[in-house]
């Protein structure tokens, strides 16, 4: 198929609905609308649901109900948006149903604005929403990595009963690439058996996130954690440039992987042995793929578009055996290259440190470079 | 081989269309491409712009602090760019629209009274693409022909009635550089 030049949210938008979207549940906010908007173009021409909620509550609740029937259906938000749905993304993986949630991050906290930013990785990636549970969470760095996690990410959900959500920002949203769709698949006929199909004579099938005996609730829960365990070891994705030689080692994810990766080689024009590992699963993480490198590098610089969440997950896997250090803009600010490559320039310089805090370090570089106005 | 394009200007002076033709010309000629338009606080002066990125290579970054080539479409564009260029760049300037000429030596600059050139053909939103004819000229990002043959391939229907005049536009601006 010929590629097409097409942004990133209605990339994703237009994947879904040829993977096989039946329902979309959603509410506009910027710098997501467009995807939204793709679909309630779409759908109703394609005979399928859309829905424009009255807000992201009940957009989401609208996908649990969805999800219930056994059919694919998503939503898609923006950062203030993602956190009113965080009630239903527990409740959904308390039911142990398959959804999809496309978060296409902005500038915060609170309303903060509508520019490129990393700052919900914590929420994303270490929960957001109560109790136990675990949402597979993909960083597509391009528009042509969108399209393909878009459609894997309705297979995972539905190979894992789960919520997966695709992490994207305000550029790669807005940004304009030539990508490559995939052919539109007929919509599945049958559904799952533990689907609630409502037809007389079949057996009632109730689907419910209230497990009121704490033994059986976590029955329930360790079944989750085991299949999560499969989930950590059989679905980490991710990629490596330069990195056979490296003895700097960079890790960036989504917009700002990309950028350290122009970043990295600039730097390896000048000579600097310097390569990137960028996370196309955030969660699973590529545990491995870090550890691996611990060996071989003199030192890591987590490069992030907030201020240093996945830098702990990244230290907790380094543990302390190598210098780690940080360099990353904050409230819709992306980094350019340049600064990367300063960053990647200083741990060459060094003196390099097992020592203190590097948020410390790197608060003091961008306190240096931005001020503070009191 | 890569190379960043800046166009900037007001918002209804076609930039981000401009833009666009150009990511799609490159896209037909097989190269990789990058279009995005501005994110930041320069948005808040009513000014539009998108960076477009060309390359033989997979695209790290698509924005960069220092472009290679600029399109300013206004003064607030000029006064914004001119210091960020990357040496050796290509800066073309609305002519129409500035009270002052580039004042670096280290990159190129042309000229190009866009708007009036624009209305002589009758349609004064084709002065983005006198500006483009300009940097086609100036800097060879593609064969011969690709831009007018991305016009072709990539306008709707019902806009194919202005498509002569945006040739037109080009070829006008391919004269000043």
């Amino acid at each position: 198929m010929a590629k097409e030049l097409i942004k990133g949210n209605i990339a994703v938008a237009e994947t879904a609905l040829r993977v096989g979207l039946v329902s979309y549940f959603g509410y506009p906010i910027t710098p997501q609308t467009e995807l939204l908007e793709h679909l309630s173009a779409r759908m109703p021409d394609l005979g399928r649901a859309f829905v424009q909620a009255e807000s992201e509550l009940g957009a989401i609740n609208m996908v649990y109900g969805a999800a219930c029937t056994g059919h694919r259906t998503m939503t898609s938000s923006s950062s203030p948006g993602i956190s009113l749905m965080m009630e239903g993304i527990s409740y959904i993986s308390g039911t142990e149903l398959p959804a999809v949630i496309v978060n296409v991050v902005r500038g915060g906290p609170g309303l903060g604005n509508i520019a490129p930013s990393q700052g919900d990785y914590n929420q994303m990636v270490h929960g957001g929403g109560h109790g136990e549970y675990h949402l597979l969470v993909l960083a597509p760095a391009s528009v042509q990595e969108a399209v393909e996690l878009t459609a894997l990410a309705f297979d995972l959900a539905e190979k894992y009963r789960t919520i997966v959500a695709i992490m994207m920002d305000g550029s790669l949203g807005q940004m304009m690439e030539p990508a490559e769709l995939p052919p539109f698949v007929p919509l599945r006929e049958e559904v799952p058996d533990w689907a609630v199909k409502a037809i007389p004579g079949k057996p009632r099938v109730v689907l419910s996130s209230i497990n009121i005996d704490p033994p059986a609730q976590e029955r329930f829960n360790l079944r989750n954690e085991l299949k999560w365990q499969k989930i950590r070891r059989d679905e980490v994705r991710f990629r490596e440039y330069y990195l056979e030689d490296a003895e700097y080692v960079v890790v960036g994810y989504g917009t700002v992987g990309r950028i350290a990766l122009s970043a990295v080689r600039t730097a390896r024009e000048k000579g600097i042995k310097v390569g990137l590992l960028r996370p196309i699963t955030l969660k699973p993480f590529p545990v491995e793929a870090v550890e691996r490198l611990v060996p071989q590098a003199k030192a890591f610089l987590v490069t992030e578009a907030n201020n240093g969440m996945m830098l702990d997950d990244i230290r907790g896997l380094v543990k302390g055996l190598k210098p780690v250090e940080f360099y990353g803009r904050m409230g819709g600010v992306l980094p350019y290259p340049d600064e990367i490559l300063d960053a990647i320039e200083a741990l060459v310089k060094g003196p390099l440190t097992l020592e203190g805090d590097p948020r410390d370090r790197w608060l003091a570089v961008l306190e240096q470079k931005i001020g503070v106005g009191v | 081989m890569q190379t960043e394009i800046i166009i900037s200007g007001f918002g209804g002076q076609g930039t981000l269309y401009a833009g666009q033709l150009l990511a799609y010309a490159a896209m037909d000629e097989g190269k990789q491409v990058t279009w995005i338009p501005s994110y930041g606080p320069e948005m808040r002066g009513g000014t539009a712009n998108c960076t477009v990125v060309i390359s033989d290579e997979e695209i790290g970054s698509p924005t960069v602090l220092y472009p290679k080539a600029v399109l300013a479409m206004n003064l607030p564009s000029l006064d914004k760019y001119e210091p960020l260029m990357a040496t050796g760049g290509i800066l073309i300037v609305n002519e129409s629209m500035v009270n002052r000429v580039p004042t670096r030596k280290d990159i190129r600059a042309i000229m190009v009274p866009a708007n009036t050139i624009a209305q002589e053909l009758g349609n004064e939103r084709v002065s983005n693409m006198v500006m483009m004819g300009a940097l086609l000229k100036a800097l060879p990002l593609l064969p011969e022909g690709a831009i007018e043959r991305a016009l072709a391939a990539h306008t709707a229907e019902r806009h194919k009635r202005l498509m002569g005049t945006n040739i037109e536009a080009l070829k006008k601006g391919m004269a000043y550089a």
